[in-house]
C-alpha cells in the first residue's frame, strides 16, 4: 500500500515537470515543500477536533466493555500467573492468593488507566499517588 | 434450530484436511478469512489501479483509510512508527472487512471468534516485545519501572505493572470478540421475535413491527461498532507499539 501509494505522488507530479524547464524545479520544490507543511500543520488541528469528537461520541455501552474487559484481564491474567507459579514451585494456595490481590490491583490500575485518571506509564507526577495508595 | 441465536458461530468443516493427527480443515471460518482478505485486497488494488490526479470516489476512499491510519500511527508513536505502517494498516483493513462482512446474513463473523481477535492480539504484543528489545535492549525493561516509586514500593510495582502488560492482549482480543458477539446474538434475538410473533396472526403481525424497528436500528449501530472496533483495536496497537519505540521516556 505505501509503495503504491509512493509512486502515485511521483505520477502526480511528473507530467509537470517534463514539461516544465529544469530551472522551475526549486520554485515547485519549494512550494510543494510549503504545501506540506501547511497541510501537516491543518491536519494536527483537525485531527484533535476529531478525537475530541469521537471519544465525547462513544457510547455508554462501549465504555463499559471497555472498561470491564479491561479490569477482568488484569484479575484473570494475576489468577493465570498464580495457578502456574503454584503448580511450579508448589506453593500452593499462596501464590494464587498473591498474585490474584496482584492482578486486582493490576486491574485497577487499567481500568483508571484507560479512563484517563491514572496518566501512561512514563508520565510521572499523577503516577506516583495512586500506586503508593496501592499498598 | 432457525432460531437460536448462537448457531451463528458454528464452525463447520469445508474440507476435512487431518496431517499428523493435527486437524487442520479448511472451515467456514477460514473460508472467510480468505473472503475478507480477498475483499480487502481486491478493493485497494482496483480503486487505486487507475490512480488519478483527481480520485474518484471509490479511490478517494482507499486514500481517506491510507490518511486515516498513517495520522492514526503517527499521532501514537510519532513519525518513527511510520515503519509499522503496513502492520498497522493490515491489521486495521482486515478487522474492519471481517466485521462489515459479518454482517451480511447468513456470513459467518470471523472476529467473533476468540481465537481469532486472540491470535491477532498475540501477533501486536509479540510484535511488541520482539522490537523493544530488538530496539532497546534490555532498556526496554524500564517499561515496568515507572521513575519516581520509593525504593520499597519497586517490586511491587513492578509486578502490578508486568500483571498490567501481560494484560493487554487478553483486553485487545476480549473486547473485540465480546462486540462482535453480543452485538451478532441480540441482532438474532430481535430478528428471532419478529419470525415467532407473526405466527400468532393478525395481532402478531401488527406487534412484530416493533422488533423488526429494532432490527434495522440495531443494524445501524452494529455498522457503526464494527467500524469503532476495528479503530479501537487500530489505536490500542499504536499506543503499545509506541511503547516498544520509546519505553520509559
Amino acid at each position: 500500500m505505501t509503495t503504491k501509494k509512493g509512486s502515485g505522488k511521483t505520477s502526480k507530479t511528473e507530467p509537470e515537470t517534463n514539461d516544465k524547464p529544469a530551472f522551475r524545479d526549486d520554485d515547485l520544490e519549494r512550494r510543494r515543500r510549503q504545501l506540506d507543511a501547511e497541510i501537516a500543520a491543518r491536519r494536527q488541528g483537525g485531527s484533535e477536533g476529531e478525537r475530541g469528537a469521537k471519544s465525547g461520541g462513544t457510547t455508554g455501552y462501549g465504555q463499559a466493555v471497555k472498561l470491564s474487559s479491561e479490569f477482568i484481564a488484569g484479575v484473570a491474567v494475576g489468577a493465570g500467573l498464580g495457578w502456574t507459579v503454584d503448580r511450579w514451585a508448589g506453593t500452593s494456595p499462596w501464590g494464587l492468593i498473591v498474585l490474584l490481590l496482584l492482578g486486582f490491583a493490576a486491574g485497577v490500575l487499567n481500568v483508571m488507566r484507560s479512563a484517563g485518571v491514572v496518566a501512561q506509564p512514563g508520565q510521572k507526577a499523577p503516577d506516583k499517588r495512586p500506586k503508593g495508595s496501592d499498598d | 434450530m432457525s432460531n437460536d441465536p448462537i448457531h451463528q458461530f458454528h464452525i463447520t468443516k469445508l474440507i476435512p484436511i487431518e496431517i499428523g493427527g493435527y486437524d487442520l480443515s479448511f472451515t467456514n471460518s477460514s473460508a472467510f478469512m480468505v473472503a475478507t482478505v480477498v475483499a480487502a485486497s481486491a478493493f485497494l488494488f482496483l480503486t487505486t489501479s487507475s490512480r488519478g490526479l483527481i480520485p474518484s470516489r471509490l479511490q478517494s476512499i482507499s486514500e481517506m483509510s491510507y490518511e486515516f491510519v498513517a495520522s492514526m500511527l503517527r499521532d501514537a508513536a510519532g513519525s518513527h512508527g511510520m515503519k509499522f505502517f503496513p502492520f498497522v494498516f493490515s491489521l486495521f483493513t482486515f478487522v474492519l472487512v471481517a466485521n462489515l462482512l459479518g454482517l451480511f446474513p447468513y456470513f459467518f463473523t470471523v472476529t467473533s471468534q476468540i481465537i481469532v481477535t486472540f491470535a491477532l492480539a498475540l501477533l501486536v504484543i509479540g510484535t511488541v516485545i520482539v522490537y523493544g528489545f530488538m530496539k532497546n535492549g534490555i532498556g526496554f525493561l524500564k517499561l515496568f519501572v515507572p521513575s519516581g516509586v520509593p525504593g520499597i514500593l519497586v517490586p511491587l510495582v513492578v509486578l502490578i505493572e508486568i500483571i498490567s502488560f501481560l494484560s493487554r492482549p487478553i483486553s485487545l482480543s476480549v473486547r473485540l470478540f465480546a462486540n462482535m458477539l453480543a452485538g451478532h446474538i441480540t441482532l438474532k434475538v430481535f430478528a428471532g421475535f419478529v419470525a415467532s410473533l407473526s405466527a400468532f396472526g393478525a395481532i402478531g403481525v401488527a406487534g412484530s413491527i416493533l422488533p423488526l424497528a429494532m432490527t434495522v436500528a440495531i443494524t445501524a449501530l452494529e455498522v457503526l461498532v464494527a467500524f469503532l472496533q476495528a479503530y479501537v483495536f487500530a489505536v490500542l496497537t499504536c499506543m503499545y507499539l509506541n511503547d516498544a519505540l520509546h519505553p520509559g521516556h
